[in-house]
């Protein structure tokens, strides 16, 4: 009966200043909001690696991913027990008009490069077209749609690792097989790319950045990673083999202080709100000590009126709160088509909202905390004596 | 003379103001006959409306004793003198004290919430005591929609739901035009007249405390006349 009253006070008590009730509401909705967005950038940088095939593995140097390897490494590669087929692939790095159209680019073995990634889905005609034009490349669908690429069209690039002026006929658009696929990327001939560099730089020619190795067993990913490793042991270019998944984990980790900050705004901004949230609290507080202290004369207890103030914050902050995570996916959306060279997929977990919904729960909590202290500290013949 | 309901020895009250300790009441005997209707006048600062609040359970006194109906209620822990003002005292404030959100009807039931009774019995109960005090046709209007003279009879009749022994006034119509004032009094009247209750009242008027059966006369904490039950 009491829980039932405290609530429907709660409510009353929230509605009586409709402004500043709706502005705090406001204010915690756009906190949560931004702790969602902040928590979804993070997830979705984790998202890459995680949707790393444990079936691939990657062999880059052991010196450093911007140190090449012979391209030759593929035959031996390809020799190692538990090895099913091998591709490869090579930064290019080319700038599209201008430096702001970035895009993943690389050179890789037309003839298995799309063995190895059955996710990218080509037409058979367009792979064959691909596979014939030396200077066919093939586009993602999202990136092809971005810059009004069809099949047929030149591209031109400006080479900076591999230096000149370079032009691409785009041969095919592949399409991911799920909307996890990254469908951003520009792909070339390796080997078209290489013989022209053979020339212009001798030093950079038959060299590759990346070997895929799609393995049998992937729960024999480590032996058989150990096993390519040691092939090129004490060689010039000695190797290191990852799965996949742990490959691009390497990469995020390049980028771990950038997400390490923006994982800490997103809790700075529910710091921030959580004062905001405290002030409104103890000003609404202070106003309501003389109806505190009349509900203690007339018998209730201090717990009583704590928990009246624990309702009022709490509801206070779950509304602004489930309101939050309402708009969290439509803001998602948008800021997901603002950002699609950068994410693959851009999605608010289940995590995400749970952690939302905590937030705004202490929130409420924090907020509550000191003025229910202070409601059970005040006297009731002060608290009467209290100008409203 | 009547059993006294409420027994006052020696009843002391100090405050602290800083550092400095600030004597409110000094040594104060009082007794009060269960039925009384006493009124406890004195210039500001003479302690009387400490002396209610000590009488009402909701302050504590520094030193002496201070009975009521045998219990010394200075004795008690928090929560249980809580739950005695709860049962035992009904309290009418100057300024009605009457919570903004809640409409006549659920003012008046507050009180009801510390008992056992259910839904339709407080109900019964609530509007029994709004008939008491003329508010059927404002059981669901909030206090903003009422006059003075209206909240306090609200006021009023929440004091009275639980049947307490006691009811404390502050300065009941202090806040209130004349007609409104003798509404009031007139309904006090009443609730000592027809219904027993003792009642302890605050005034500065004299008109108002006339209404008594008793008046008891304060200055600088001290009593002056009126001490023993009737």
């Amino acid at each position: 009966m009491l829980y039932g009253y405290v609530l429907k006070l709660a409510r009353k008590n929230m509605l009586r200043h409709r402004l500043r009730t709706g502005l705090t509401m406001a204010g915690i909705a756009i906190a949560i909001v931004s702790f969602g967005l902040l928590r979804t950038v993070v997830d979705s940088w984790y998202a890459g690696a995680e949707l790393g095939s444990s079936g691939r593995l990657i062999t880059r140097s052991e010196a450093s991913l911007s140190f090449p390897l012979p391209a030759t490494y593929s035959e031996r590669i390809r020799k190692v027990p538990g090895v099913r087929s091998v591709t490869f692939a090579n930064w290019f790095g080319g700038i599209y008009i201008d430096e702001k159209n970035f895009f993943a680019q690389f050179a890789v073995d037309a003839q298995s490069y799309f063995d190895l990634y059955p996710e990218f889905r080509v037409a058979p005609a367009e792979l064959a077209d691909f596979k014939r034009d030396r200077r066919g490349a093939i586009v993602g669908r999202k990136l092809a749609k971005k810059y009004g690429w069809k099949v047929g069209d030149q591209v031109p690039l400006r080479g900076t690792i591999y230096p000149g002026n370079w032009s691409f006929t785009i041969r095919g658009i592949y399409q991911g097989a799920d909307d996890k696929t990254d469908e951003n990327q520009f792909l070339m001939h390796w080997h078209y790319v290489n013989e022209t560099i053979k020339a212009l730089l001798p030093s950079l020619a038959d060299k590759v950045g990346v070997f895929i190795v799609d393995i049998r067993d992937p729960a024999q990913a480590a032996a058989v990673s150990a096993a390519i490793d040691s092939s090129f042991k004490n060689s010039l270019a000695e190797t290191r083999t990852e799965t996949q998944k742990a490959f691009q984990l390497g990469f995020i980790a390049m980028v771990d202080t950038i997400l390490l900050a923006i994982q800490t705004v997103a809790y700075v901004v529910v710091l921030i709100i959580m004062a905001v949230m405290a002030n409104t609290m103890a000003m609404a507080a202070r106003e309501r000590m003389r109806e505190y202290a009349t509900l203690k004369a007339l018998g209730f207890s201090d717990g009583f009126v704590s928990l009246l103030i624990f309702g009022e914050s709490l509801a206070l902050s779950l509304a602004g709160g489930l309101l939050g995570i309402l708009l969290t996916f439509p803001a998602a959306a948008s800021f997901f088509r603002a950002t699609r060279d950068l994410f693959v997929v851009f999605e608010v977990r289940p995590e995400t909202v749970l952690l939302q919904l905590g937030s705004a729960v202490l929130i409420g909590v924090f907020a509550a905390l000191a003025p229910a202290i202070n409601s059970t500290r005040v006297r009731i013949v002060d608290g009467l004596r209290a100008v409203t | 003379m009547s059993s006294s309901l409420i027994s006052i020895r020696e009843l002391s009250k100090t405050y602290r103001r800083g550092n400095q300790p600030v004597p409110v009441l000094l040594g104060i005997d009082l007794e009060i006959a269960a039925g009384d209707y006493v009124s406890l006048m004195g210039p500001s600062g003479s302690g009387k409306s400490t002396l209610l609040n000590l009488i009402a359970g909701i302050d504590k006194p520094s030193s002496g004793s201070l009975l009521i109906d045998g219990i010394d209620i200075a004795a008690l822990p928090e929560n249980d003198l809580a739950a005695w003002r709860a049962a035992n005292v009904g309290f009418v404030f100057q300024f009605y004290n009457l919570m903004p959100v809640l409409d006549a009807f659920e003012n008046v039931e507050l009180p009801l919430l510390l008992t056992g009774l259910n839904r339709a019995e407080r109900r019964e109960h609530v509007e029994t005591a709004l008939a008491m005090v003329g508010l059927s046709d404002r059981m669901d209007h909030y206090p903003n929609e009422l006059s003075g003279g209206q909240q306090q009879r609200v006021a009023i009749a929440r004091a009275l739901i639980t049947d307490p022994t006691l009811i404390v006034a502050d300065e009941p119509t202090g806040d209130l035009d004349r007609q409104s004032a003798d509404d009031v009094l007139n309904l006090l009247d009443r609730l000592n007249g027809e219904l027993g209750k003792t009642i302890v009242m605050v005034t500065h008027d004299p008109k108002c405390a006339n209404r008594a059966k008793r008046q008891v006369h304060l200055e600088k904490g001290v009593l002056l006349s009126g001490s023993g039950a009737h």
